[in-house]
């Protein structure tokens, strides 16, 4: 039998935002093409250049191809360094991000998830890498820790179980996410809360009033 | 909300369309007579001998501008297709309705019947003291019909033939008194019962027109969503037939074509001159009456109205899409049944 298709990376952050929206772009191709999506393009066509070059000890390649068998998992980086020590190198992955940090973990379990493959591709240890925020400027590195580690296997399952259901999970609306999110318009999260069916009735018996005497 | 963009209808003989850029331009004679950037055209209606170049093909396919060429009478003659066309898993759920879609079909007939009756209404209340008594009355005991007919789909009328057929007793009620819609003062503007291919008086000739540029919008709606336009609910498939476009048009048709028609010929923006008789009865619209409907019909379009499901104003020219979005979400199971468009 054929392995199931490999998850996209790129899909991990959506989900961890809400697995709703890595559902509606990842299996159904719904694609809000708003400024954000546009820039993030612009950027990734910049540092996706594969290939390699070389500074004070550290290697560094960008576009580099990764992915996991265990976890079924895989996507570009957009840069990897590895560190030289004594025992050899150390991968570390760095991923370029629009904007600044945010408060939600989506940026880190992507990171994440390549330091997973990375350890399962190199077979060494990777214990961190940083996000580069274009906005800022600055490099924030971040510990692959237990606790990163166990949401991202965790996000990877999530994601693994609505792909092989080919059933987006439904709407619920949060002002917080739903307000900020891309697909909005495409998903309707408040519409999708109501009935239709109670509504339509409605509607009819409203339609059908007397007309009030003018 | 997203953006109303803009259809260029293109009604010159022996106009050239080509790419310059990231714009489209329009010449005739070798003069530029239009420049439309991409990303403000959401699609292209070329009516009649019209080139088009193969470079503004392509970037029309890729821009997801839909492309359509029409004969000189407004039949349907090709499209331009870009190469993402359709989610799979939604046509999927799509075709498997289509084998029990009793539900999605009531909804369809019923915001059809309630527009129509809706449009009688605003008739009676707008100008029915001024028909006189005999034609209120009749279009009065029509919307009484209709009532009924609504209050049967809303009680649980089932069985596709019976639906349908709910639907062609309200058409053929509605048609029955259409003709004392028409108010125009021109002699020759008259109503002699719904007909087509060809249509038979000016009034036809409008309402067909403007039929053919609302297919275009809903086939538009249902492909830019991910649904196949070729496999209907209401309508029978039939190769070639858009039949869900057909669908999506039927509850929109009362309100966005007919009173846009009835308005055109009561206000006397059409005349008795912006038509023609051909050989053999057939009456359509000059050169001049279409540019004066196609106007029209984009103003119209930029109207805002409240959306009764969706609870916010849209344009007028986004109801086709909200509909083909709304149906979508019903079809992947968001939505328990598909929300007709009530216009009110
Ligand atoms: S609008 Fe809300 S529910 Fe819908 S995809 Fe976005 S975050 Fe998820």
């Amino acid at each position: 039998m054929e392995p199931p298709d490999p998850i996209p990376m790129s899909a991990l952050q959506h989900a961890v935002y809400c697995l709703r929206q890595a559902a509606l772009i990842h299996l159904e191709r719904l694609w809000a093409d708003n400024r954000f999506t546009a820039e993030g393009h612009v950027l990734h066509a910049v540092t996706d250049r594969p290939g390699g070059r070389r500074a004070r000890g550290i290697r560094r390649a960008s576009g580099l191809a990764l992915a996991s068998r265990r976890l079924g998992i895989a996507g570009i980086a957009d840069l990897v360094e590895f560190h030289l020590s004594q025992d050899g190198e150390t991968p570390y992955p760095v991923e370029y991000k629009r904007g600044k940090a945010k408060l939600h973990r989506a940026d880190e379990v992507q990171l994440c998830a390549q330091g997973l493959c990375l350890e399962e591709m190199t077979g060494r240890p990777v214990p961190a890498g940083a996000l580069f925020y274009a906005q800022t400027k600055r490099r924030v590195e971040v510990p692959f820790d237990a606790d990163l580690r166990a949401l991202t296997e965790q996000t990877v399952a999530d994601l693994r179980a609505v792909f092989d259901a080919r059933a987006t999970p439904p709407a619920i609306y949060r002002a917080d996410r739903c307000r900020a999110c891309s697909l909005s318009e495409l998903c309707r999260p408040k519409q999708l809360a109501r009935p239709v069916l109670a509504w339509r009735a409605r509607q009819i018996e409203q339609l059908l009033l007397p007309e009030p005497p003018s | 909300m997203r953006k109303l963009l803009n259809t260029l209808y293109v009604t010159t003989e022996g106009a050239a369309l080509r790419k310059d850029g990231e714009n489209l331009v329009a010449e005739v004679e070798g003069a530029e007579r239009a420049r439309v950037p991409f990303h403000m055209l959401g699609s292209v209606v070329a009516f009649g001998p019209v080139l088009v170049s193969p470079a503004l093909m392509g970037a029309c396919a890729a821009n997801g501008i839909s492309l359509v060429l029409l004969d000189r009478v407004d039949r349907f003659q090709a499209r331009v297709e870009g190469p993402v066309a359709g989610n799979v898993l939604l046509r999927r759920a799509q075709y498997a309705a289509s084998e029990a879609p009793d539900d999605i079909v009531r909804s369809l007939v019923m915001g059809k019947v309630a527009n129509q009756r809706s449009v009688l209404l605003r008739h009676l209340r707008d100008h029915g003291e001024g028909d006189g008594q005999e034609p209120a009355e009749a279009i009065s005991a029509v919307c009484e019909r209709l009532a009924r007919i609504l209050q049967r789909l809303a009680a649980g009328l089932t069985g596709l033939d019976h639906l349908r057929g709910a639907e062609g007793e309200a058409a053929q009620l509605y048609f029955s008194v259409f003709g004392h819609l028409v108010r125009s003062p021109d002699p020759e503007i008259r109503f002699l019962g719904r007909s087509r291919r060809p249509p038979l008086d000016p009034v036809n000739a409008v309402l067909s027109f403007l039929y053919t540029l609302l297919t275009h919008d809903c086939r538009s709606a249902a492909e830019s969503v991910g649904l196949d336009p070729a496999v209907g609910f209401l309508h029978r498939d039939r190769p070639g037939r858009p039949s869900l476009a057909l669908d999506l048009m039927e509850e929109l048709r009362p309100v966005l074509a007919d009173r846009l028609a009835l308005s055109l010929l009561n206000r006397r923006q059409l005349r008795a001159r912006d038509f023609e008789t051909r050989d053999g009865g057939g009456v359509l619209l000059t050169e001049e009456g279409r540019r004066t409907v196609l106007t029209a019909w984009q103003e119209r379009k930029r109207e805002e109205r409240l959306h009764p499901f969706l609870d916010e104003k849209a344009p007028l020219g986004l109801v086709p899409y909200l509909q083909a979005q709304f149906l979508s979400r019903h079809l992947r199971g968001d939505l328990d049944a598909y929300p007709p468009w009530f216009w009110k």
